[in-house]
């Protein structure tokens, strides 16, 4: 088969670069959405169901009242920071699949931090002291793969594996050993730096989990943006994930590269750990993260590596993840699981696909 | 006696991770990554469950285990070799797959959300308590002779370490490694199998990691399918230890749970020998 694609034709219009990679980039999600919509109404069908009305249900269960709205920005909020620590990774070329441990690390120690800040304290320091502590120990957990990769070579996908195991292993021992409230598996509840639910500061959302952090998440997904694409860094980091060997040749040094994007990586997500934390139970508690690590990979693939990407398709993952409770009347909402993953793998395998189909027609067209 | 009776549980303890390090091995020297080993066996333990229910037969269960992992096998050949996806992406999108799928059937064949009823498995007690045992500890000396002593042993290396080369000399690549990737989904989906089996029934996500401490067992053992086996009986003798240790106050049981997990990281800091994959894995052959 073919490994050069045919040089560009000289006589293309301006702009056909850029619409190129528009369409390399926005298609694939969009087909992977359109193969789990299908398989989701066969799904629905084979429980003898109606589409329609499943679809229905999950609508009027998220963004039909306020308490499933808030619900479903509650849960956005987490996947938008896992979904931008995988997708920070990713657009330096390393795959941290550690987002899961690196956000319960810094669920912990935004806890241990409130904890240990004395009652009273001035609550928008105490938010920034459990915000540092956050981003500082998923920091720590994403720094160790980055340091064996460029140092050792270890690939960072086991890595990330194996610590995820190891943290979260940590995690629950030092909580059930020294932690907990008895008789629970959380931790007591932190003196400074919790901040309120908007349902109890201005009765919005109708008692949802939806919180200020939110905001912090959309100031993180700008402030990623500006990073990649506006900062000297940024553009550091996006040339060793395109082009090692040519970023290495071009003064960029690319295992250095690869620390600081698995450090800001585990950070990011680390710093999700808040939401829980700060804004909802305002304690650690055992197996909080729920898997909003490994969903945030999805929230990458379909976000395309986009902070603003990364933002839509988290608001569509959790929109499915709180809808799933909403049909579960009608059908299992394990269905919902099942979708998801389907939309990963669609999107990985419509990716390469896309690019190669596009390329053949342009092809066919020159 | 009682070191006898430690060795014992060892063995049996090591039986899923023997059949799925087996499969892994198949699949990463062929060059394709075996993340989903993890869903192979949970896709094999969901699918051994409902054949022996069903059937009221172990060994029914035992073939729907293998075809179970062997079906997930041939959906991560496809999406990898076939599509050219990112194989991390695959396997972990297979893993969260079956996962999802399982739990849906479960509530679906039985009605619950966390466990299926009590199915048929094999009788007798001790080491041939389960014919799955000795197949289980005969698996890895097996696929050591089919790496090292057969022309598909010699063509799967190849087009792990060179598949240039391998096509050059006219060796069907990606046969091979569809091959190879099936043969790992349904060693692994009987390793599930042997799980479901041993406790009566279908658990939600009862490998509970497995597939992953066999990737580790893999890795520590250097891609050698031998090594690998012997990683998997230390890793299970580790797990045995901490079962007896149980109420013993000062090893907390999440420590020894790490040793597998540490042992990895620190193999793969080149401590233990540098841990060389097969040349070509992960990337998909042109």
């Amino acid at each position: 088969m073919t490994t050069s694609a045919l040089p560009a034709s000289p006589a293309r219009p301006r702009g056909a670069a850029f619409r190129t990679t528009l369409e390399e980039t926005l298609l694939p999600p969009v087909v992977a959405l359109l193969i789990a919509l299908v398989i989701g109404d066969l799904l629905i069908l084979s429980f003898g169901q109606s589409p329609a009305a499943v679809y229905r249900l999950l609508l009027e269960g998220t963004w039909g009242n306020s308490y499933g709205a808030g619900q479903v920005l509650y849960k956005a909020t987490t996947l938008t920071f896992t979904g931008l620590a995988v997708a920070l990774g990713l657009r330096a070329g390393v795959f941290n699949i550690g987002a899961e441990s690196q956000l319960a690390a810094g669920g912990f120690a935004a806890a241990l931090a409130g904890l240990w800040l004395p009652a009273g304290f001035p609550t928008i320091i105490a938010v920034v002291v459990c915000l540092l502590a956050a981003a500082l120990a998923g920091g720590l957990c994403g720094a160790i793969p980055g340091v064996m990769k460029a140092r050792f070579g270890a690939h960072e996908v086991i890595v990330t594996i194996m610590l995820n195991f190891i943290v979260l292993a940590l995690l629950n021992y030092v909580v059930a050993a020294k932690l907990h409230v008895p008789e629970t598996l959380h931790t007591p509840e932190i003196r400074a730096g919790a901040v309120s639910r908007l349902a109890d500061q201005f009765g919005a959302f109708h008692g949802s989990a939806a919180n200020w952090t939110m905001l912090a998440a959309l100031l993180a997904a700008a402030c990623m943006a500006f990073y990649l694409f506006r900062t000297r860094r940024g553009y550091e980091l996006r040339a060793v994930g395109l082009q090692p060997e040519a970023a290495e040749f071009g003064g960029v040094s690319v295992g250095g590269v690869w620390i600081r994007a698995l450090a800001v990586s585990g950070a990011i997500a680390g710093m999700g750990g808040i939401n829980y934390v700060l804004g909802y139970k305002h304690y650690y508690e055992e197996g909080f993260a729920g898997g909003a690590g490994f969903l945030g990979i999805a929230v990458a693939l379909v976000g395309r590596n986009h902070p603003a990407g990364v933002v839509v398709a988290a608001l569509l993952f959790a929109t499915l993840s709180q809808g799933g409770l909403a049909i579960h009347a009608l059908v299992p909402k394990q269905m919902v699981e099942v979708l998801q993953a389907i939309v990963i793998l669609a999107v990985a395998v419509s990716v390469p696909e896309v690019r190669r189909l596009l390329r053949a027609s342009r092809r066919v067209e020159a | 006696m009682t070191i006898l009776a430690f060795l014992a549980q060892t063995l049996r303890i090591a039986v899923p991770y023997l059949f799925a390090a087996a499969g892994g091995v198949l699949a990463e020297r062929s060059g394709v990554v075996s993340l989903s080993l993890e869903g192979f066996m949970l896709s094999g333990a969901f699918s051994a469950a409902l054949g022996s229910y069903y059937s009221g037969n172990a060994w029914v269960g035992v073939l729907c285990g293998l075809l179970g992992g062997a079906v997930f096998g041939l959906l991560h050949a496809v999406a990898s070799l076939r599509y050219r996806a990112d194989q991390v992406v695959v396997g972990i999108a297979i893993n969260l797959l079956v996962v999802g799928i399982t739990r849906f059937f479960l509530r679906l064949a039985f009605g619950s959300s966390s466990n299926s009823p009590r199915i048929e498995a094999f009788s007798g007690n001790g080491f041939f308590s389960s014919p799955l045992i000795p197949i289980g500890l005969l698996v890895i000396p097996l696929v050591a002779w089919l790496v090292y002593r057969t022309p598909y042993g010699l063509r799967l290396r190849a087009v792990g370490e060179h598949p240039e080369a391998a096509i050059s000399l006219g060796v069907p690549v990606n046969r091979v490694r569809y091959i190879a990737v099936i043969l790992s989904g349904a060693l692994a989906g009987l390793g599930g199998t042997y799980l479901a089996l041993d406790q009566h029934q279908f658990t939600d996500q009862m490998t509970a990691g497995r597939g992953y401490i066999a990737l580790a067992a893999i890795i520590f053992g250097r891609w050698d399918p031998i090594r690998a086996g012997i990683a998997c009986l230390l890793f299970a003798a580790a797990e045995t230890l901490q079962i007896r240790l149980q109420g013993v106050e000062a090893i907390p049981s999440q420590f020894v749970g790490m040793i597998p997990y540490v042992l990895t990281i620190v193999a793969l800091a080149g401590i233990v020998g540098r841990a060389n994959p097969p040349a070509a894995l992960g990337k998909a052959s042109e």
